[in-house]
């Protein structure tokens, strides 16, 4: 008998499962929105807007609680909502870059809230039509909600793009810097597949269109330029698969800190 | 297995759920809120809750499943469960007529019919001004559709110059 010669090839990569991917996704844009929102918290330019931040945080990390348990309980390792958002390094993290960058000034954080909200109203009217069900009814409670945010941040868009001309410059200047980070909503990649071909997850792809006519619509009423075609700067990439700005280590590092240090804790 | 359920039992049940009132409008039970989908009775299980809540982030969901096992076990069913749905999603429809008038009678104004459909990104768009609570005019305005807790918007009244709150259509 010859034994058999030492095998070279590295063990297999196990393949990731497609629904706690994608769960992650649907997640973490809105844990990590969320939390950037909440930063707002006693800091916006008046107690009606205070108030509208902080309710839009509460209704995302309300959903990112659901789709993160729905993703733990896919994932079987025994991992609840809690586990995956305080005990994950930011490798791990699915959201996509836009949502971990720094809040800036309030035309920032408007137009970055805008350019998601859209996707994120076009992605949950798509998703109400999976054919896992429970998914289905998640986001279809969450579409009625995310009706009120892109309200919300559609109206200050055309207030602050049909301004003074300090709040246009500055509502512009932040639509061209963050341009390049909404290329991240429609790069669909094998998960995107995978959830595709059985019908769980919509065609990002197809969904572009929609968004863009969306955005520009509202744009146009603001007297604002849809940057479309600017390459001026790389389009962000890999959020999905844990490649992220040096910024989501911070906001963790602040997020997770009481979890960590107090792990089982409860009040 | 379960059981074909038991009328008396079940409507014991329900009825303790009547006088479990939502901690953020307290006029309202959580039955008529509509947060209380079904009361599930078998044998092994026992008596289950089935509840929904308003908005995904709602942080009263948590005081309210306690308040109705707080309630259930004074009633003498000390192993009941609450369990939690998300679908069909909550809509204030739901809300009857008759708690309608109470939401007035607190203060806050009911809310209108839930608009399904027409376009995701609707901006500016006129919408049926809420009647104010307090002296019925029209002649209101919203001023965020964001208020003190994440059903209510808040509201201004430019005949009676009173601000209130109105329960949001959704």
């Amino acid at each position: 008998m010859t034994s058999p010669a030492p095998s070279i090839v590295p063990a297999p990569v196990p393949k990731p499962n497609a629904l706690f991917e994608y769960l992650q996704r649907l997640g973490d844009d809105r844990l990590i929105l969320g939390h950037r929102l909440s930063e707002w918290c006693g800091h916006a330019p008046i107690l009606e807007e205070d108030i509208a931040l902080a309710n839009v945080a509460l209704d995302l990390l309300g959903q990112a609680t659901v789709f993160l348990r729905m993703a733990g309980e896919v994932d079987g390792q025994g991992r609840n909502e809690d586990a995956l958002a305080y005990f994950r390094e930011a490798v791990e993290f699915r959201n996509c870059q836009l949502v971990e960058l720094p809040n800036g000034d309030f035309g920032f954080t408007i137009a970055r809230q805008f350019l998601f909200d859209v996707y994120d109203v076009v992605l949950l009217d798509a998703l109400t039509k999976s054919t896992n069900g429970e998914l289905a009814g998640v986001a279809a409670k969450s579409l009625k909600e995310a009706r009120y945010h892109v309200r919300h941040s559609g109206e200050w868009m055309l207030k602050l793009g049909d301004g003074t001309d300090e709040s246009h410059r500055r509502v512009q200047t932040a639509l061209d810097e963050l341009w390049r980070f909404t290329s991240e909503f429609f790069a669909a990649d094998e998960i995107d597949a995978e959830l595709g071909a059985s019908g769980v997850a919509p065609d990002l792809a197809a969904l572009k269109p929609q968004w863009e006519s969306l955005v520009r619509e509202v744009l146009d009423r603001a007297t604002l330029t849809t940057p479309i075609d600017v390459p001026r700067l790389p389009r962000a990439r890999g959020g999905r698969s844990g490649a992220h700005t040096e910024h989501l280590g911070h906001l963790l590092a602040e997020m997770q800190i009481v979890a960590r240090s107090h792990p089982g804790a409860a009040w | 297995m379960i059981r074909a359920l038991d009328a008396v039992t079940r409507d014991e049940v329900l009825a303790v759920l009547d006088t479990v009132m939502d901690p953020e409008v307290p006029v309202l039970s959580v039955r008529e809120l509509g947060i209380v989908r079904d009361v599930l009775v078998d044998d092994r299980d026992g008596v289950t809750v089935v509840v929904t809540p308003t908005y995904s982030g709602c942080p009263a969901i948590v005081e309210i499943e306690r308040d109705i096992l707080t309630a259930l076990a004074s009633a003498g069913f000390e192993n009941a469960k609450v369990r939690t749905t998300y679908s069909p999603a909550w809509t204030s429809d739901w809300i009857p007529e008759s708690a309608r008038a109470k939401l007035k009678a607190y203060g806050i104004a009911p809310p209108g019919r839930a608009a399904e459909g027409g376009g995701l990104v609707q901006l500016g768009r006129a919408r049926t001004l809420p009647q104010c609570p307090y002296c019925d005019s029209r002649e209101t305005e919203v001023r965020s559709q964001f208020g003190s807790t994440a059903c209510k918007s808040v509201c201004w009244c430019r005949h009676c110059g009173q601000p209130f709150e109105e329960f949001k259509a959704i």
